[in-house]
């Protein structure tokens, strides 16, 4: 970060980085080496991303193929996406379709790309309590969970995964709480830990986190299956990858966090996450990809032209 | 499990290597303790500065409101690290005073020095304050009588009052080296950059790998062993 620093004190601000940068490239010939060379982008991101190690695999390749490195701080999504509102991220990559659009919709976000998806899981003890073992619907094991009271523990920390929590709710139309509704206000991992350490819980994850961590928590099974195993869509869980507007916040790294997207969106990055595995399973499937591209990706979801 | 943590926590004083494999290197564990170390040593020489310049201002001089300024340093011990750690970040981000004047401090060491210095020093100041006061005015006074400066009778006053002030500062540096709010959300755990022991036990923990974030405490607590001593020893003895 120091180099960060240093940057902001010679550079200023990214437009006269890039103009010192052509300057010297006249002066300085005998060095073909880029400017971008030991810069650093900042990366706000969720919990899932980081704990699996996907990203430690993808931005080990962007350093290697543009020599700069990549700070990563992994936060929920909410808080990810707050970090980036404040101009002190150059990049954002989060799983909250909704949170998103309103980081879009407000200005602070542009050029956002879908980039790859998993799914959520039920998971829940062996024996079962609230019988959801095998449901179709998330919306029927909800509500099973609901009327026997099993414990159950939410994230309650307004990450995607509580945002797509918070959603299931709704559709099955119940307010939870009392006694058997734990909100933790803690991370995937520690919510797993947590329902592990009850002797067996509730919980909703991603399928990325859990098998990952898989190893330690012998009292928990998937109950309810997301699509990737032919699950119900409402468990579907795309990630997205959004560069902070330079516009809002003209300090921010925007040259290079459109070098990163357009990295993790290539070729190169959709092999990187393919083949990225734990426990010999794939953890997440790249969509950045397409012949036909979704343009929606691109805009808040229910945005219309003004004309 | 029991038995290798205390291997380790006997050995990492040593050279010897660390008897479990880390999910990531050995260089990675270095260079978190020397992040560990790093920040909370200049903040808590920072406030140990700051601290007892305070202390003898506030000690030797009578001036209206100076209970006041007693009160608001004994509160100042029990400041909750995450919402220091709030504060800070508002006044570092790029938004905030800070970052408005060109400091790029948010996710650096810097910022994590800062916040620990806001820890740290009420708890130095108090401590030390409270030794100043309680060394005898006979002493000053004799100091005074043979002869000395204000310089000679303040060294005096901080040579009696010196166990009270190694306390203040190892309890200061208690503070800073262990918490985990503040440095978590100003300086975001960023791996080989700003992980600290603490941060790195609470991101182990999430994932449920108990055994390596329970290592990572037990070279945590063997530091924090060492530094008593060494600093117990500079300071000349018994407290």
């Amino acid at each position: 970060m120091d180099r960060r620093r240093f940057l902001t004190l010679t550079g200023g601000s990214v437009a006269t980085a890039l103009a010192g940068c052509l300057g010297s490239d006249d002066t300085n010939e005998s060095e073909p080496t880029a400017e971008i060379l030991g810069e650093t982008l900042t990366l706000t991101t969720t919990t899932s991303t980081y704990d699996t190690g996907l990203l430690s695999e993808v931005n080990d390749a962007f350093e290697k193929r543009f020599g700069a490195a990549v700070d990563t701080v992994a936060q929920g999504t909410g808080a990810a996406l707050e970090t980036g509102r404040r101009g002190d991220s150059d990049i954002v990559m989060v799983h909250a379709r909704r949170l998103e659009d309103d980081f879009i919709g407000e200005g602070y976000g542009v050029n956002r790309r879908d980039l790859m998806f998993n799914d959520f899981i039920v998971v829940g003890p062996d024996d079962d309590p609230a019988g959801i073992d095998g449901m179709d619907e998330v919306t029927d094991a909800f509500t099973a969970i609901a009327d026997t009271e099993a414990v159950f523990i939410s994230r309650g920390d307004n990450s995607g995964t509580h945002a797509k929590e918070l959603d299931i709710w709704e559709a099955v139309d119940i307010d939870p709480g009392g006694e058997w509704y734990r909100e933790t206000g803690s991370g995937m991992g520690e919510v797993l830990n947590q329902a592990q350490l009850e002797g067996g819980a509730y919980a909703l994850s991603d399928r990325a986190t859990f098998i990952s961590q898989r190893s330690e928590l012998d009292e928990l099974d998937i109950c309810v299956e997301g699509p990737i195993e032919d699950g119900p869509e409402l468990l579907s869980n795309p990630y997205g990858i959004v560069a902070v507007n330079p516009g809002v916040h003209d300090h921010v790294n925007y040259d290079l966090a459109i070098a990163y997207i357009g990295f993790v969106t290539s070729r190169q990055g959709e092999e990187i996450i393919e083949s990225y595995t734990a426990a010999g399973e794939q953890l997440f499937f790249p969509e950045a990809i397409a012949e036909n591209p979704n343009f929606q990706q691109y805009v808040p979801e229910d945005w219309v032209p003004d004309s | 499990m029991v038995e290798s943590l205390l291997a380790v926590a006997v050995d990492s004083g040593v050279s010897s290597p660390l008897l479990v494999d880390f999910p990531y290197g050995r260089g990675a564990v270095w260079n978190i303790v020397y992040v560990s170390l790093y920040v909370s040593l200049i903040a808590v020489a920072l406030s140990s500065l700051f601290g007892l310049t305070v202390a003898m201002l506030v000690g030797f001089n009578d001036f209206p409101g100076r209970s006041f300024v007693i009160a608001l340093i004994n509160t100042g011990m029990g400041f909750p690290s995450v919402v220091v750690g709030l504060v800070v970040l508002f006044a570092v981000s790029s938004e905030g005073p800070l970052g408005q004047i060109g400091f790029t401090l948010v996710f650096t060491r810097e910022a994590m020095i800062l916040s620990q210095f806001v820890l740290a020093a009420p708890v130095i100041t108090g401590i030390s304050l409270a030794a100043v006061i309680d060394v005898d005015d006979g002493v000053r006074d004799a100091a005074y009588a043979m002869g000395g400066t204000r310089l000679d009778v303040a060294l005096t006053t901080v040579r009696q009052a010196r166990y009270g002030i190694i306390t203040g500062i190892l309890a200061g540096l208690g503070r800073a080296i262990s918490e985990v709010g503040s440095v978590l959300i100003v300086g975001g755990n960023i791996e080989g950059q700003t992980r600290t022991l603490t941060t790195a036990i609470q991101l182990e923990a999430r994932q449920g790998r108990f055994e390596f974030a329970l290592i990572l405490g037990a070279i945590l607590v063997a530091l924090v062993l060492l530094i008593n001593g060494l600093l117990l020893k500079v300071g000349g003895g018994r407290v």
